[in-house]
């Protein structure tokens, strides 16, 4: 009976996650689409949350929802014509693409109920949980990022680096938000200070349950985001100067403490035996402030003010001069 | 094979034709770009679906830690795909 109850939940579920993409992709008026994508992010959260995924769902409803629904609010601002009547092709051409892509769910489908009929594969999932206790931290997902995959988090952080500095090189920072009025200004004296505690629990806690160095990077964010939403241009983000530091503090951590198990005669980021939680918690606290940094630098859409006197003041009088 | 696993599997195959199709059919690139996260939350879910393995047992975490960079990637990409479009805007009004 119980089985039954939780199969309902999973096609309920399922069957909502499915709606909701469809309306967010097909909805002609730019407005509803955000919307709703924002909603299916929320729901992505719960869905995670189904599949024992709490640190995904953490993350989902902070950056998938969360940031990734502010960023594309804020870029509705700058949308001329945001009922697009047109947006949504249709025609011969629709209807072959709305069959190939019909084609290709079905050849997915049949692929994916015959992989996953097959026998259980060996999984690295026993090996992690063989190794977990050797990891320095008790949270499997935490030892896969900080630990096991080290590399794979130190090449997404320079992925991340390499995104905001597009974002930086393209031109500066949206216009700012006007003053908030009483009651937002109160929310968000609020709301600041609380978000920046959860950002330093969900950091401390990811060692053993779910949070980690992103859930809190994107608390943090979150708070920048309030900020700049009442009126504070600069998001509440440091000097400039500062802000390059922070930039890359993940990555100049991970690559000192690569380096020194390098010269201690260990391989590049093995740990050495005793040090491994201590230089985890390192690494996140410096991921943390990166990832916060990056993904608030990415909101604000552009070079905050005080960013590269030389090359933007003249970059600025350009844009200006087409304005 | 959990009926929980091929569920959201095939959910995420479907997001994921959803989301290449919107991508496909839609002019405007916010809508493109949109479509294009559906899309990728498709990948995702298919990751997750596999990686649950029954209330009994502990979840393959090496999926999870996948995601996770996925989502994060995927919102810096997203950030900068907006500002190359603003970037795009100014230069057509000029």
């Amino acid at each position: 009976m119980a089985v039954q109850l939780w199969q309902v939940l999973d096609l309920l579920l399922a069957g909502l996650t499915l709606g909701l993409g469809w309306a967010a992709v097909s909805s002609p008026d730019l407005r509803r689409s955000v919307v709703f994508f924002i909603a299916f992010g929320l729901l992505l959260a719960v869905v995670w949350a189904r599949l024992q995924a709490p640190d995904l769902a953490l993350a989902e409803a902070a950056i998938g929802a969360g940031l990734s629904g502010a960023l594309l609010l804020s870029a509705l601002r700058d949308e001329p014509d945001i009922t697009m009547v047109g947006d949504v092709r249709v025609g011969p051409v629709a209807a072959l693409i709305s069959l190939a892509s019909l084609t290709l769910a079905a050849v997915f489908a049949w692929v994916t109920v015959h992989t996953l009929g097959a026998a259980d594969p060996t999984r690295l999932a026993d090996q992690i949980t063989a190794q977990l206790p050797d990891s320095g931290v008790g949270n499997p997902v935490t030892a896969v990022l900080l630990n096991f995959r080290a590399y794979d988090t130190l090449l997404e952080l320079a992925v991340l680096l390499a995104a905001v500095l597009g974002i930086l090189a393209l031109g500066p920072a949206r216009a700012p938000y006007r003053a908030a009025g009483p009651l937002l200004d109160g929310l968000i004296r609020w709301l600041v200070p609380l978000l920046i505690l959860t950002a330093g629990y969900l950091l401390w806690v990811g060692a053993h349950a779910p949070g980690g160095a992103f859930q809190a990077g994107a608390m943090l964010a979150a708070a920048a985001v309030m900020l700049r939403l009442g009126g504070h241009a600069g998001a509440g983000l440091p000097q400039a100067p500062t802000q390059r530091i922070l930039l890359t503090a993940g990555i100049a951590a991970f690559v000192a403490v690569g380096g020194a198990t390098v010269a201690t005669g260990h391989a590049f980021l093995q740990y050495p035996e005793g040090w491994s939680g201590g230089l985890i918690l390192l690494i996140e606290t410096a991921a943390t402030l990166a990832i916060a940094t990056t993904l608030a630098l990415a909101y604000i859409g552009g070079r905050p003010p005080g960013w590269g006197s030389e090359g933007s003041a003249d970059t600025a009088t350009k844009i200006g001069g087409r304005d | 094979m959990l009926f929980a696993e091929i569920t959201y599997a095939l959910t995420g195959v479907g997001l994921f034709a959803l989301g290449l199709r919107g991508a496909l059919l839609r002019r405007s690139l916010l809508g493109r770009i949109v479509a294009i996260n559906v899309c990728g939350a498709g990948v995702f879910m298919l990751f997750v679906a596999i990686a649950y393995r029954g209330p009994e047992q502990p979840p393959d975490a090496l999926p999870h830690a996948l995601v996770l960079t996925g989502i994060v990637v995927a919102v810096s990409a997203t950030a900068l795909a907006l500002a190359l479009g603003r970037r795009l805007r100014e230069s057509e009004h000029e």
